[in-house]
C-alpha cells in the first residue's frame, strides 16, 4: 500500500476536526472534534510504524506504543473535559462557548446578557 | 523503497488499497457530517461511524491490537461518555439552529487552507513510499505486547498514574459542592435546584 493513502486520509481528518473545533459552539461538539483530530494523529502513527517496521531493521514499535498512549490519554481527556463542561453547565446553565467570555479582553461593557455576574463567578469558585 | 514503489503505480491499485480508499471515504464522510450536522445526538452517532471506520483502517494496516483497542475504548466508552454529556447538558433533540458559531466561514477558510497545505506536502514527500503489507502482521497482540513490556514499561506505568489522577480529578470536578456552605450566588446562576439535580 502506498504510504500516501493513510497520510492523506489522516491530513483530511485532522482538518475536519480543526474545522469542528473552530466552528462549533457547543462545548461537547468541540470535544468530539478534538477526538477526530487525535484519531487522525493515531492513524498517522500506525501507518508510519507499519512502514518503518518493514523498512528498518530494529524498531521499538514506537508508533504503536505511542498510539496506545494517545488513546489512553484521550480517554482521560474526555473524562476531565466532560466533567468540566458539566460543572460549567451546572453553574451557568449553558455549555455555549460563545457565552463564556469572562476572561475576554476589550469588553469592558459586556453586552452579552446573563453571562458574567459576580455571583456566577463566586458560584464557580466554590463549586 | 523507491525501487519497490516503481513497480506499484497509483493507477493500478491493489485490493487492499481499494478497500482502504472505500473505507476512508466512508470515514471522511462520517467525520464531515459529524462536524456539520445540526442535530447534536446525530453528531455523536456519526462519530461512531468515523471511529469504527478508523478501526477498519487499522485492520487493513495489519495493526490488529490497535484496532480492537480503538473499538473498545473509542466506540465503547468515549462515545457513550459524549452521549451522556449531551443528555446531561439538556441537548435539544432535533435541530438546534445555533450549533455553529458565527465564525464558521473563517474556520472553513483555515481548515481548507490547512488541508491543502498538508495534503500537498504529504503527497510530495511520500509519493513513492511503499508499505510492504505482506509477511507477518506488524501489529499483532504478541508483537505489540513484547515491544510495550520490553521497551515501554516506564511510560506504561506512568500512564496508569495519569489515568488514576484523571479519575480522581473527574470525580472531584463532578461532585456537588458541600451542602454545608450553600453559595449564595449559586441558585440564580444555575437556574432551578431541580436542574442541578438533573445535571448531576
Amino acid at each position: 500500500m502506498h504510504l500516501a493513502y493513510p497520510a492523506v486520509l489522516s491530513a483530511l481528518l485532522f482538518c475536519t476536526g480543526l474545522y469542528g473545533v473552530l466552528a462549533r459552539r457547543n462545548a461537547i461538539l468541540v470535544l468530539m472534534s478534538v477526538e477526530l483530530m487525535l484519531n487522525a494523529v493515531n492513524l498517522n502513527l500506525v501507518a508510519f510504524d507499519v512502514w518503518l517496521s518493514r523498512a528498518a531493521q530494529e524498531t521499538l514499535h514506537s508508533g504503536q506504543a505511542l498510539t496506545l498512549f494517545t488513546i489512553a490519554i484521550a480517554a482521560a481527556e474526555i473524562g476531565i473535559g466532560l466533567a468540566i463542561v458539566l460543572a460549567v453547565y451546572r453553574n451557568r446553565g449553558t455549555s455555549d462557548i460563545d457565552r463564556l467570555r469572562d476572561t475576554a479582553e476589550g469588553h469592558g461593557d459586556d453586552t452579552d446578557p446573563g453571562t458574567d455576574t459576580p455571583a456566577a463567578e463566586k458560584a464557580e469558585a466554590t463549586a | 523503497m523507491s525501487l519497490a514503489a516503481a513497480q506499484h503505480g497509483f493507477l493500478s491499485p491493489t485490493g487492499v488499497e481499494i478497500a482502504f480508499l472505500l473505507v476512508g471515504l466512508v470515514t471522511l464522510g462520517a467525520a464531515l457530517v459529524t462536524v456539520t450536522t445540526r442535530q447534536l445526538v446525530h453528531a455523536a452517532l456519526w462519530l461512531v461511524v468515523a471511529l469504527g471506520g478508523l478501526a477498519v483502517e487499522y485492520l487493513l494496516l495489519t495493526a490488529e491490537f490497535i484496532a480492537w483497542v480503538q473499538v473498545l475504548i473509542y466506540v465503547g466508552s468515549v462515545v457513550v461518555l459524549l452521549l451522556f454529556g449531551l443528555m446531561l447538558t439538556r441537548a435539544p433533540i432535533g435541530r438546534s439552529p445555533d450549533a455553529d458559531s458565527g465564525n464558521r466561514w473563517a474556520a472553513l477558510t483555515v481548515a481548507v487552507a490547512a488541508a491543502a497545505a498538508l495534503v500537498w506536502v504529504v503527497v510530495d514527500a511520500f509519493r513513492s513510499t511503499w508499505i510492504d503489507l505482506d509477511g507477518p502482521a506488524a501489529g499483532t497482540t504478541r508483537v505489540t505486547g513484547q515491544s510495550l513490556f520490553q521497551n515501554w514499561v516506564l511510560p506504561f506505568e506512568a500512564l496508569s498514574v495519569l489515568l488514576l489522577a484523571a479519575l480522581v480529578g473527574a470525580i472531584v470536578l463532578s461532585r456537588k459542592a458541600a451542602a454545608a456552605d450553600p453559595p449564595p450566588g449559586a441558585a440564580p446562576a444555575a437556574g432551578t435546584p431541580g436542574e442541578k439535580e438533573g445535571a448531576r
